[in-house]
């Protein structure tokens, strides 16, 4: 029995790939937060006066708030004046690149040695690439081509710049600057991300991404994505987060906004694969994001789909307001938490519209000392008449040391809804295990094909590109191959 | 005498959690392409030896060897033993739940043609492979691409059993128990699929409680097992004589017919 747990163990521990750090040239302020560095980053970016105005309110708003203890993750308190605020690579704070010729070639090796070429022709046909690193964009590509049909798509800080009253109309719609203490925190500070804006009845060709990357020590995280997608218009979105290992916490505290009107759809795919800290639980990230879509009309549907695996501690509810009738929320989830790892994370779906539909599909991996929580709310107003939710949670246990929890709270005040929620909890057993390696599996392959087959429901609904990713990142080799 | 494949001397085995001892000295040779039953009532060591065969954890060899194309099995891994022919159809088949059967199998497949200097199998070629073995068993196609053992009828599992048996081609069968659960049809598809595999390049190692089994499948050796020893070995003969006066018959006398090595056929 030793055996076999001490090789889940090993299994469980598995090295982080993504873990180096590049000597890149940053120009990055002091540490510390107050109006000085929110007016210094709203400077930097030369934006205009009404959004300093609405980070300053922010700012202030956040003074008066504390930080929530209600989810079951456990760290030391976070020194908010430790925290770099604004940190940006030198070739890009002080020449901004015009295109990727541009880019610095430090920066485009990084990103392929991350596995994100950055030059178009070397790309996955039918992906274009929004490339963040620490607080700024560097590059974007496939611009010029998504233009021709009207679509959007570019670094938040150039929106402000060239589409200012589209912004200013979306910006905090979804997630208003009250919301939440890290996402207020964000408002005040938010230093780049990306902005998709897909006019009416157009079909994104591509899919759109963004990949972000921390590389700088004791820098803070705050990005803000936003994408609109007009009366019948569908998009597709993903995103991919890395970081070098260090030994301090790190923070990344960003914001999503979703807003989708009559018939348009939203597909929103996360692989964040952020550093997790060390077998012995030093370093990583704290992940703690706000994520929301507002289905705003008619037969809208938003679906979220997440593979989390990084991170120290993850803390998002990536959520869907159904507010149009007959509009539909999806959230599907995979979230591993090994070594010391902790994840509280689940999604909210608030039913407002008649005939509203929502599903949850949650599943939970947890190996090693991973604490793995999934909260969820599903909430029925009264106006919701014919409302249907389907959720089910399922956790997988790895070891006896890691902990599974599920925390569901469903408020109906429709009496038309029908709810159903579904949930198990299943470990890993040796006989599973003994019975792959019996046919001549090694045990690494077993654990993987296991979980694999676990997760699958979720990972069939990311876009090609990424399935194959997350399920590398699951340390799967790949399934459904065959048949 | 051919040299046997598999040769077992005086293996002594207990549980690595208690320490109770379950296997006290097995002596047992099998030849190439022969096959042999082992008996025995509930508890005297059948499955005990199965496992230790294919390297299941949890327990300890305490003395004995186990030798395998005349290697040393035990020092083998179980993944290293079953990519090097060693069978196992268990008796209790593990569900694997959102891994389609074709995909286990085909991992397993390649991970084992690997292991024996062979190239991948690619998907056409593969599928055209089971297809074959599939009818072997009776195995309909959407039953291969359901999760491994994942709601299959206990007589499903045992098919399924014979099935990868059938991709992995073994050199060594040990089939634990293939009959538990199983209706007499169910009996007989399994036993067809065992017995088409027979072949002179394929031993086996068939351990169940009844006669009932070796009717379909005839082995060249029966071996009774009790208090974890081989108490009686003869030919299939045996095995009609356990059923009409069952293990008691075994009994005092037992003891004193020392095991010996089966006759080469």
């Amino acid at each position: 029995m030793s055996s076999s747990n001490r090789l889940l163990d090993e299994l469980a521990q598995q090295e982080y790939k993504h873990g180096f750090v590049t000597p890149i040239e940053s120009e990055a302020i002091p540490a510390g937060l107050s109006e000085d560095v929110v007016r210094l980053i709203s400077r930097k970016k030369e934006e205009p006066d009404w959004l300093l105005e609405w980070r300053l309110k922010a700012y202030r708003h956040w003074l008066t708030m504390e930080e929530p203890t209600w989810a079951k993750v456990h760290y030391p308190a976070i020194d908010y004046q430790k925290i770099v605020y604004y940190s940006s690579p030198k070739s890009v704070a002080e020449n901004r690149p015009k295109s990727l010729d541009e880019v610095d070639p430090e920066l485009l090796a990084m990103y392929e040695k991350l596995g994100v070429p950055l030059k178009e022709r070397e790309i996955l046909a039918g992906v274009a690439v929004d490339a963040v690193l620490d607080s700024v964009s560097v590059a974007t590509t496939f611009r010029e081509k998504l233009q021709e049909l009207g679509v959007i798509f570019c670094s938040f800080s150039e929106a402000v710049r060239a589409y200012p009253d589209l912004v200013r109309k979306y910006l905090g719609s979804v997630v208003p600057y009250t919301d939440n203490f890290f996402a207020t925190l964000n408002s005040a500070v938010f230093s780049d991300g990306s902005f998709c804006f897909i006019p009416k009845g157009v079909r994104c060709p591509m899919e759109l991404s963004t990949y972000f990357r921390i590389n700088q020590a004791d820098t803070g995280q705050f990005e803000r994505t936003l994408i609109v997608a007009e009366e019948g218009a569908y998009v597709s979105y993903l995103e991919g987060c890395t970081a070098p290992k260090r030994d301090r916490n790190q923070l990344h505290a960003a914001i999503v906004e979703l807003v989708a009107f009559d018939d348009a759809q939203i597909k929103y795919s996360t692989v964040q694969n952020w550093y997790p800290g060390d077998k012995d639980g030093k370093g990583g990230i704290y992940n703690f994001v706000t994520k929301r879509g507002k289905c705003a009309g008619r037969n809208s549907k938003i679906s979220w789909t997440q593979v989390e695996t990084g991170s120290a501690i993850t803390w998002k509810y990536p959520s869907c307001l159904l507010l149009g009738d007959h509009s539909v929320g999806e959230f599907y989830s995979v979230a591993l938490t090994a070594n010391f790892q902790q994840a509280d994370t689940g999604t909210k779906m608030i039913h407002v519209g008649k005939n509203t539909r929502s599903t949850i599909v949650s599943k939970g991996i947890s190996a090693g000392h991973g604490q793995n929580t999934y909260r969820g709310a599903v909430k029925i107003a009264r106006s919701a008449e014919g409302a249907r939710n389907y959720s089910q949670c399922d956790s997988l246990l790895i070891g006896e040391k890691c902990g599974a929890h599920t925390f569901p709270y469903i408020e109906v005040k429709n009496s038309s809804a029908t709810l159903e929620h579904e949930a198990s909890t299943s470990r890993i057993g040796e006989d599973q295990l003994f019975y792959c390696m019996q046919r001549g599996l090694s045990p690494e392959d077993a654990v993987s094909m296991i979980v694999n087959g676990f997760a699958k429901r979720v990972l069939k609904e990311l876009p090609m590109e990424f399935a194959v990713e997350a399920q590398k990142l699951l340390g799967v080799s790949l399934e459904g191959a065959v048949g | 005498m051919k040299k046997p494949l598999l040769e077992i001397k005086d293996l002594r085995v207990s549980i690595a959690e208690d320490g109770h001892r379950i296997l006290n000295g097995i002596d047992l040779a099998i030849g190439p392409g022969e096959v042999h039953a082992l008996m025995g009532p509930n508890g005297s060591g059948k499955s005990t030896l199965a496992h230790v065969l294919a390297g299941r954890p949890g327990y300890d060899v305490t003395a004995g060897q186990v030798l395998y194309d005349g290697k040393d099995l035990l020092a083998l891994k179980p993944e290293e033993r079953a990519r090097e022919g060693i069978f196992l159809a268990f008796q209790y088949p593990v569900e694997i739940p959102g891994v389609s059967n074709t995909y286990f199998l085909r991992t397993a497949l390649n991970a084992v043609r690997k292991h024996r200097g062979l190239s991948e199998l690619d998907a056409m070629d593969f599928l055209s492979l089971l297809d074959e073995k599939a009818k072997l068993v009776e195995m309909e196609e959407r039953m291969l691409e359901r999760g491994v053992n994942e709601g299959f009828s206990g007589g499903e599992k045992k098919r399924n059993e014979v099935l990868q048996m059938a991709m992995l081609d073994p050199r060594l069968a040990v089939l634990d128990e293939t009959d538990s659960g199983l209706d007499i049809d169910a009996l007989r598809v399994v036993a067809a699929g065992v017995n088409a595999l027979r072949s002179p390049e394929r031993s086996m190692l068939v351990i169940t409680h009844y006669q009932r089994l070796l009717s379909y499948i005839v082995p060249d050796v029966v071996h009774v097992l009790a208090d974890g020893r081989i108490v009686k070995t003869g030919g299939k003969e045996l095995a009609l004589e356990l059923e009409e006066k069952g293990y008691a018959w075994i009994g005092s006398g037992a003891n004193a017919s020392a095991p010996e090595a089966p006759a080469a056929r």
